[in-house]
């Protein structure tokens, strides 16, 4: 019998061809998808030239994804999408998004059904943790190990400790996955998870729908953690069933597995919450920072630009405007999301609002394109970072939030609850 | 190998949006980042890092994002060596697979003061501040990872494995 093991032991060990894994042991692990985007692509790419194959290792595992400045933004960033593309032809690339079905990358794969349960996944992007919500061992890496991957299908990990959040009891009012790992990250801070995995477990997590799952995922990074995981359920399988490319394979944390530390949270106490700046661990309720005034309110992302978020913050403008000084930017993260806003009606109730709705990008995100802050201005972002200068000038601030709390902050002009708003 | 070098001191959490803004990742020309390099922390810093001289930072060294332009402009600003008392992951990772040697020291950071001399011995992993005298033992880097950095980063030693 091998020793008891977590979730993510075991999808490392089955991919290391071990019967069982340790924390700390350094490991090589096979591949089921490789990525990188049109920033760390480039970089990738050439580092891959310099190993000197001709082929990538399996053409149908790499999947390149130019969200972050396409559509090009300048000159430079269409010469790196170019450079992406051009590659993608050279390599016969079978999952390479083009401008027009492309998303943002962390959005994209778990809907096209690129990834799947049992994966183990390296991303040339931090937040390639995200796919860990369909029951997959995901990290985020750097080009160089996403072109060694590219070219071996190989990548060397030290298995981590592993951190177990059980999350029991019943959301209050306009409280999302979003609340839940924000709250989580202001408990534990910006390293309180680092080099380890936090595997979300309980009766809350049990009752969300896979967009919130792949929201508390997305923002382990946050925390240092190198993944997030939350176990195959129902719930992952009527998700996947009918996307899935290939079989998948599902696994369980032994009732007798260690973890570093486990973490009981009572969900009824999490209330609706804002990161104030600069960092995500920064937290505060929401209801004490409606002194805050913001210039721009964004809704998108990796973390927060999917179905649910959309019809959350179409719910909460429905019927009304943005404040006058408030610029909202609403930017659905895939084609399919920017298509089913259309047929749902929530396109004309973010346009009868006053918002500017994009086709899906990063953009403002990381500071790109699309809503770049001014100095001294400030934003409220359903993002995953607020970090010094990242959506524009390093005097401008971020508060990151669910896209409840954005959308009633872009009403109501400062950061607001839903409930605040006037009928 | 061995670097001496001045001491530039930071705090804790140094993201890498301010290590390297994003608004300059539209390059990856090591040259051109060296040039913004934790410009938004310290717009000072190029212009009085020399080749050579050392980053001396608290927790969590390179938090954020997965751009290998972080250690990538660092090296390239000069810097030899980075010492933390811890560096987040991915940072960890991508120094290691690049070539910019890093060292967990949480003692030496606490040692070192801005614009203190400082020598490395990367090796048997010795720091030792040349303007107070202080001597310090950083851990070791384990084999497997050494075996990395050995090879001069990670593709030279996949090079290595597939060419045989
Ligand atoms: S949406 Fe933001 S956090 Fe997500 S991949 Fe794009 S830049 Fe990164």
């Amino acid at each position: 019998m091998p020793r008891p093991m977590t979730i993510t032991e075991k999808i490392l060990a089955a991919h290391a061809g071990a019967d069982e894994v340790e924390p700390g042991q350094l490991i090589e692990c096979s591949l089921d998808i490789v990525l990188a985007n049109d920033v760390t692509a480039p970089i990738a790419i050439k580092e891959f030239r310099k190993i000197g194959v001709k082929r990538v290792w399996d053409r149908e595992r790499v999947a390149l994804v130019p969200d972050h400045y396409t559509p090009n933004k300048d000159i430079l960033s269409a010469e790196q999408a170019k450079m992406v593309r051009d590659f993608a032809r050279e390599q016969g690339i079978t999952h390479y998004y083009e401008i027009g079905c492309m998303g943002v990358e962390h959005a994209l794969l778990p809907e096209q059904g690129v990834v799947g349960p049992g994966d183990v996944i390296i991303g040339a992007d931090s937040h390639t943790c995200t796919y860990g919500a369909l029951g997959a061992f995901s990290t985020g890496v750097g080009s160089t190990d996403a072109a060694v991957g590219m070219a071996t299908g190989e990548a060397w990990f030290k298995v981590p400790q592993s951190l177990k959040f059980v999350v029991n009891g019943e959301l209050g009012p306009w409280v999302c996955g979003k609340d839940i790992i924000l709250h989580i990250i202001g408990m534990i801070g910006v390293d309180g998870a680092l080099y380890q995995s936090m595997e979300f477990t309980g009766s809350t997590i049990s009752a969300l729908g896979m967009d919130d799952r792949l929201t508390i995922c997305n923002m382990a990074i946050e925390a240092g953690g190198k993944s997030g995981i939350i176990a195959v359920d129902d719930v992952t399988r009527e998700y996947v069933r009918g996307r899935a490319e290939r079989e998948w394979t599902e696994y369980f944390s032994d009732p007798d597995a260690v973890y570093a530390r486990v973490y009981e949270i009572d969900a009824s106490a999490i209330e609706p919450t804002v990161a104030f700046p600069h960092l995500p661990s920064n937290t505060r309720p929401a209801r004490e920072a409606c002194d805050v005034w913001v210039d721009q309110v964004v809704i998108g992302s990796c973390t927060n630009g999917r179905m649910e978020d959309m019809r959350i913050a179409a719910e909460v403008l429905r019927g009304r405007k943005v404040h006058e000084r408030v610029r909202l930017i609403v930017i659905p993260a895939t084609q399919e999301v920017f298509r089913a806003c259309m047929h749902e009606g929530l396109t004309d109730v973010f346009l009868d609002a006053g918002a500017a709705v994009s086709t899906p990008t990063c953009g403002p995100c990381l500071g790109g394109h699309m809503g770049i802050l001014a100095a001294g201005e400030r934003a409220v972002a359903t993002t995953n970072r607020n970090f010094v200068g990242r959506m524009g000038d390093p005097t401008s601030e971020v508060y990151l939030s669910s896209p409840a709390v954005a959308a009633a902050t872009a009403v109501a002009g400062h950061i607001a609850l839903p409930d605040d708003l006037s009928a | 190998m061995k670097f001496t070098g001045t001491a530039h001191r930071y705090g804790r959490d140094i993201d890498t949006d301010v290590i390297i803004p994003a608004r300059y990742l539209n390059t990856s020309d090591p040259a051109e980042l060296a040039k913004h390099c934790l410009e938004d922390l310290d717009a000072g810093f190029v212009g009085k890092v020399q080749a050579g001289d050392i980053l001396v930072a608290e927790e969590n060294f390179g938090c954020g994002s997965s751009r290998e332009h972080a250690p990538i402009s660092i090296k390239a600003a000069g810097v030899s060596v980075v010492i933390a008392k811890s560096f987040a992951r991915i940072f960890y990772r991508n120094s290691i697979n690049t070539g910019l040697p890093i060292m967990e020291a949480p003692d030496a950071v606490d040692g070192i003061r801005d614009g203190d001399k400082v020598s490395v011995d990367a090796d048997t992993g010795t720091i030792t501040n040349e303007t107070t005298g202080q001597v310090w033992q950083a851990q070791a880097l384990p084999p497997f990872v050494r075996e990395i950095v050995e090879a001069g980063g990670l593709i030279e030693r996949t090079k290595a494995r597939l060419v045989c």
